[in-house]
């Protein structure tokens, strides 16, 4: 009611006068002679710069690549067949090892260095770079993400010659 | 004709010529010519599958051994062609799997391939021997085990830059263990691991082999064996070109490499450790052709492997390699003939590497035979542009893309007009080229004026009005294929250019002025274009007429304008005869007026009229039909006005 007052020009502001948009005036439909502006300049443009899609993931993959996803194979003994995980997902052995009992129904002991897996048939393993099997817990989880290329949930008793082999 | 040789005497004449375009002119001589040519033709390009029909090709050339074939437009590269547009291989396929038992060759480029086309393929032809897939997408692995199992004497499997989806690197199984003939093996496109015991099989087994790209997931521990196998190699794309740094990994490596004396072409490079790299510095003396395109590695580990190729012709290589390496690299490769820098980081707003219009200017003065360049940058300025074209004159493909749209001359921020006139005015063999930076109507102009061989020209955020767009149509003689976007482009000078475009394979226009009033008027006065309004946002007409549309694509066309399997988002447009018969009327009322000026001039020439009274009559004539002409323009602003204006203007 009271618009046409034009109060706003009226209000205390910190900033130089001019310096606050203007209310667009009118709603004419962009006619085909305007000129065109530049687009904003973080605002993608769809096609622009004429890079094919194939190479636009490349360039991204070299700055994704110390965080891409790391899927690794999961075996468990006696098991029809395998699944996989990734463990960049997990924050901890404890997180990991809780997923995995889930995942295969099954319970995991408490982890010592000394004894390994106590108190469950089931010791989980993994394979790293060189091919080893090691004792999943041993080394710091940073470590683990990136030398695990493999995990394997051992039961019975190679679970437990490995674990008191450690 | 009683002077004419036998049928088997032309034909055998015919057999030397190779080019489509000359085998074409042979055709129109005369009536028995074109029936004895298109008896012996066997191999066509169709540069537009919709330019043309299956039917009208097989009832012409019934005895065809290779086709090669092209779909969608360009820009369908980076997306501004919607998915679904079109361009499926499959009718022609089904259609030549018929007539053409004996088909051994198909190469296809940017067409969509089912993995049902691909097992007719494999079914259909007994004696298939090359499949070439350019930027096609729609099938999966599982259509590559049809070819694979079914194709006994393939020799090339190409997949360059297909999208393929993948699911499992099985299908190089399916391969026969009697399949001996392969030449040549493209899969560097595909995602995921293929079974190396397979891919090493294969190798082992082929020995013509000739051309090997790998895929990323092949790791460096396994591509020694791979290479052992073939050191009759002429072409290789590695596969990731990274592994823990073992002395006996490389030395292994080093070796395999030293046997392969005639490799040519090196590729692949993905995720490089620099330290690998020397394993291929011995047949790097004979390497022409070098892509380093994926490597992203710093600028002086790129240096001390292409300074050891002296005989470098072509060098793909990311914008990492700076201008300190360009410089380099313009120093040690005389040959150089092609080069194309591709940007690192293209969405990065800070530029994250020295690679400047300098690098540019460097490589133009120190390599003689540069001849063909894309370049990616985020500066460039007039002076550079000049001083590229005064060294390199013998340019025939120049393609500049300044990363930020619209981007002036960084030193003097004025347009860069001047700067492509002096590429169009100097380099006077130029058949492609692509434009970017800030641009006005006058580079159109320059373009028009020089670029008298240009056949291929891209365009994007360039120009002020309607004139860009007539210089080019009406001064670029040889022009193919324009492809326009976000330009102030519109009706008028696509309306007075109409016959131009029917000499073009083809034009492009996305995000410009185009009408949908002007589309149907084109489309009026030209049978034998197609033009196809693609527009996402529903029926045009349920838009007012002067609404642009969203991208018009115009092609010349024998077959039928409506095909078969236009999605719900592209229009063509019907017939409407009372246009017609407005439009003869005007240009019949052009048409009088031209010859009334003919004449009387012609009677003033001879002398038998009084100079003045005929004169003035003629002026009076074109006069008031302009002024009349021009009153219904701008009252009406129909474009049939405006498009009659210009051109008795004229």
């Amino acid at each position: 009611m009271l618009s046409h007052l034009n109060l706003e020009a009226t209000e205390l502001r910190l900033g130089l006068p001019g310096s606050i948009d203007d209310v667009p005036s009118n709603n004419k439909r962009p006619s085909p002679e305007d000129h065109q502006t530049p687009p904003a300049p973080k605002a993608q443009i769809v096609g622009w710069p004429p890079v094919k899609s194939y190479r636009k993931s490349t360039a991204a993959a070299k700055n994704e690549e110390a965080e891409s996803g790391m899927y690794v194979k999961v075996s468990m003994d006696g098991a029809p067949y395998l699944r996989k995980i990734d463990i960049r997902l997990y924050n901890g052995y404890s997180h990991l090892l809780t997923a995995l009992e889930d995942m295969f129904k099954l319970s995991i002991g408490e982890y010592s260095e000394r004894e390994g897996y106590k108190g469950s048939e089931y010791a989980p393993a993994y394979e790293d770079k060189d091919g080893d099997l090691m004792l999943v817990g041993d080394v710091p989880w940073e470590m683990f993400m990136s030398s695990c290329k493999r995990l394997r949930i051992m039961r019975g008793a190679d679970a437990r010659g490995l674990a008191s082999a450690q | 004709m009683a002077y004419s040789f036998p049928e088997e005497v032309l034909e055998h004449v015919f057999s030397f010529l190779s080019s489509a375009r000359d085998r074409n002119t042979v055709s129109l001589v005369c009536k028995s010519w074109y029936e004895i040519e298109r008896w012996c033709r066997h191999r066509i390009f169709v540069g537009n599958c919709y330019a043309v029909s299956p039917e009208i090709v097989i009832r012409r050339f019934p005895e065809l051994r290779a086709v090669e074939m092209k779909g969608k437009p360009h820009f369908a590269d980076f997306n501004l062609v919607p998915e679904g547009w079109g361009a499926y291989a499959y009718p022609w396929i089904a259609a030549m799997a018929e007539a053409y038992p004996f088909l051994e060759e198909i190469k296809l480029k940017r067409m969509v391939v089912t993995d049902e086309t691909l097992e007719l393929i494999s079914k259909s032809y007994k004696n298939f021997k090359v499949l070439v897939l350019t930027s096609c997408e729609g099938f999966t692995t599982d259509g590559l085990a049809s070819i694979a199992a079914n194709c006994r004497h393939l020799r090339e499997l190409d997949l360059r830059e297909s999208e393929v989806e993948d699911l499992s690197g099985n299908w190089l199984s399916d391969f026969p263990d009697s399949c001996t003939s392969l030449v040549s093996l493209n899969m560097s496109c595909l995602g995921s691991e293929v079974s190396f015991s397979a891919l090493e099989r294969l190798v082992a087994r082929s020995p013509d082999l000739r051309t090997l790209r790998l895929n990323r997931a092949v790791p460096l521990e396994k591509l020694a064996n791979l290479v052992r196998h073939a050191p009759q190699l002429v072409e290789l794309g590695t596969g990731a070109y990274s592994a823990e740094i073992r002395s006996d990994t490389f030395s292994s490596l080093a070796d395999a490499f030293s046997a392969c004396k005639q490799l040519k072409a090196l590729s692949g490079f993905w995720d490089v450790v620099p330290s690998y790299l020397p394993a291929v510095y011995s047949v790097c003396s004979g390497i022409t052709s070098l892509n380093l395109s994926y490597a992203a590695i710093p600028s002086s580990d790129l240096v001390k492997l292409i300074s050891q190729c002296q005989n470098l012709q072509r060098l793909w290589v990311l914008d990492y390699i700076e201008d300190s390496g360009l410089e380099a690299l313009a120093a040690s490769c005389k040959d150089l003939q092609e080069l194309r820098v591709f940007p690192s980081d293209p969405f990065g707003a800070e530029p994250n590497v020295s690679l400047t219009e300098q690098g540019l200017v460097s490589v133009s003065e120190g390599c003689p035979k540069l001849e063909s360049v894309l370049y990616f940058c985020r500066q460039m300025s007039n002076a550079a542009l000049i001083a590229i074209a005064k060294n390199r004159p013998n340019f025939i493909r120049f393609r500049l893309c300044i990363i930020e749209p619209q981007a002036a001359d960084y030193l003097t921020l004025e347009p860069l007009d001047t700067g492509f006139g002096a590429i169009v005015e100097n380099c006077k063999e130029l058949r492609r080229l692509s434009m970017s930076g800030l641009l006005t109507d006058r580079v159109f102009k320059y373009i028009g004026t020089h670029a008298k061989k240009l056949e291929m020209l891209s365009i994007a955020f360039a120009g002020e009005s309607d004139f860009g767009l007539h210089h080019v149509l009406s001064g670029c003689d040889s022009l193919r294929k324009l492809e326009i976007r976000d330009c102030p482009f519109g009706d008028k000078a696509l309306l007075a250019n109409a016959e131009k475009l029917e000499t073009m394979r083809s034009l492009w226009m996305s995000s410009c002025s185009v009408s949908f009033g002007a589309c149907k008027l084109l489309a009026q006065k030209m049978p034998r274009l197609n033009v196809e309004v693609i527009d996402e946002r529903g029926p045009p007409d349920s838009r007012p007429e002067s609404c642009s549309v969203e991208r018009v694509y115009v092609y010349r066309t024998v077959a039928s304008r409506q095909r078969l399997d236009m999605p719900d988002f592209v229009w063509t447009l019907e017939e409407d005869s009372s246009m017609r018969y407005a439009l003869y009327v005007l240009e019949a009322l052009v048409l009088f007026q031209r010859w009334f000026a003919c004449l009387l001039q012609f009677r003033w020439k001879l002398g038998t009229l009084p100079l003045k009274q005929e004169e003035n009559w003629l002026e009076l004539l074109k006069m008031s039909t302009i002024f009349t002409l021009a009153e219904l323009s701008f009252t009406n602003k129909d474009a049939i006005f405006n498009v009659i204006f210009i051109r008795l203007w004229e």
